[in-house]
């Protein structure tokens, strides 16, 4: 097997560990720190999927900055969404104490 | 005089095509990722307003097809990688391989979802089917979310599979050493695959353990 096959089983078998670890932590009293686990396991697999299965480990800056845009105005739409649903009682808070 | 490939035609050399096709393909992928960004937009905002009830909503779903079709649609993502490097290492066979199993593993899915379906019409969970049940009105609204959004990306596994087995059959795909159709292809799986990444804990591992 050459050396790029043996990375890409690498990351196809880390995928499945990361699989059995998130469905475990699912099941565990963690409360309010269950999302953040489960969805920061979701972004390291695809950071995976991304890296080796996608190659970006091989391309050069334009097509990286290409892909990291899509995310990072992702980004800013759920942020933004985020805030709005996150703000909306406090003026009537305030206002109203 | 010695005969051109078409790309050699159109760029003064294979590595500018390399970079033209990538580069173009991410910038469809990005406008994918906006389409779904909506989707996980509207989870988020589901979430938010009513945390209980969502968490209470996504205990009914079905944990382990979801997990099934997790480990199946990673697995496939390997393969496809696995076609990309053969096909670029001169052996087409091992690529169509490769190729013809993540297409089985895509049916498989697609089979796994079908009776995830099946499941939720017999609870009655099905928005607008004559049987529909649901308890609470934020119940039926996660339905809609859930069936608008597996549905979506059940469109996007179909379309991949359909390309994935037009790669296979064309064998002059699987010998052309720059891997240029069959790279674009792979890239349009993963990203169906980094979906249902993120899907997974937004459907299924919500609800797990309630």
């Amino acid at each position: 097997m050459s050396a790029n096959v043996k990375r890409l089983v690498a990351a196809g078998l880390m995928l499945q560990i990361l699989l059995g670890l998130t469905l475990l932590v699912a099941f565990l009293p963690l409360g309010s720190l269950k999302p953040w686990i489960g969805y920061g396991i979701a972004s390291a697999k695809a950071a995976l999927v991304l890296w080796f299965f996608m190659e970006m480990r091989e391309e050069g800056g334009l097509v990286r900055l290409a892909t990291v845009a899509a995310f990072a105005w992702l980004a800013i739409m759920l942020t933004l969404g985020a805030a709005d649903y996150l703000s909306r009682g406090w003026v009537a808070a305030y206002l109203n104490p | 005089m010695p005969e051109q490939s078409r790309a050699e035609i159109q760029f003064h050399h294979i590595g500018r095509q390399r970079e033209a096709e990538r580069l173009g393909m991410l910038v469809f992928l990005a406008s994918e990722i906006m389409l779904f960004g909506g989707v996980f937009l509207a989870a988020l905002a589901l979430r938010m307003l009513h945390p209980q009830e969502y968490v209470a909503a996504a205990s009914h779903m079905k944990l382990w097809h979801g997990t099934a079709n997790t480990a199946i649609l990673l697995t496939s993502s390997l393969l496809v990688a696995l076609a990309v490097e053969w096909t670029r290492g001169g052996r087409p066979k091992w690529a169509a391989r490769c190729l013809w199993a993540a297409v089985a593993l895509g049916l498989t899915f697609l089979g796994v979802k079908a009776h995830e379906y099946y499941l939720d019409y017999r609870e009655g969970k099905l928005p607008g089917a004559a049987n529909a049940n649901f308890s609470t009105p934020f119940e039926q609204l996660f339905s809609n979310f859930y069936f608008s959004v597996t549905g979506l990306h059940a469109l996007h596994v179909t379309a991949g599979i359909i390309l994935l087995a037009l790669a296979a059959l064309r064998g002059e795909a699987r010998h052309d050493r720059h891997a240029v159709f069959i790279g674009n292809v792979a890239l349009y799986w993963h990203l169906v695959d980094v979906f249902w990444i993120f899907l997974y804990p937004t459907i299924y591992l919500a609800g797990a353990g309630e």
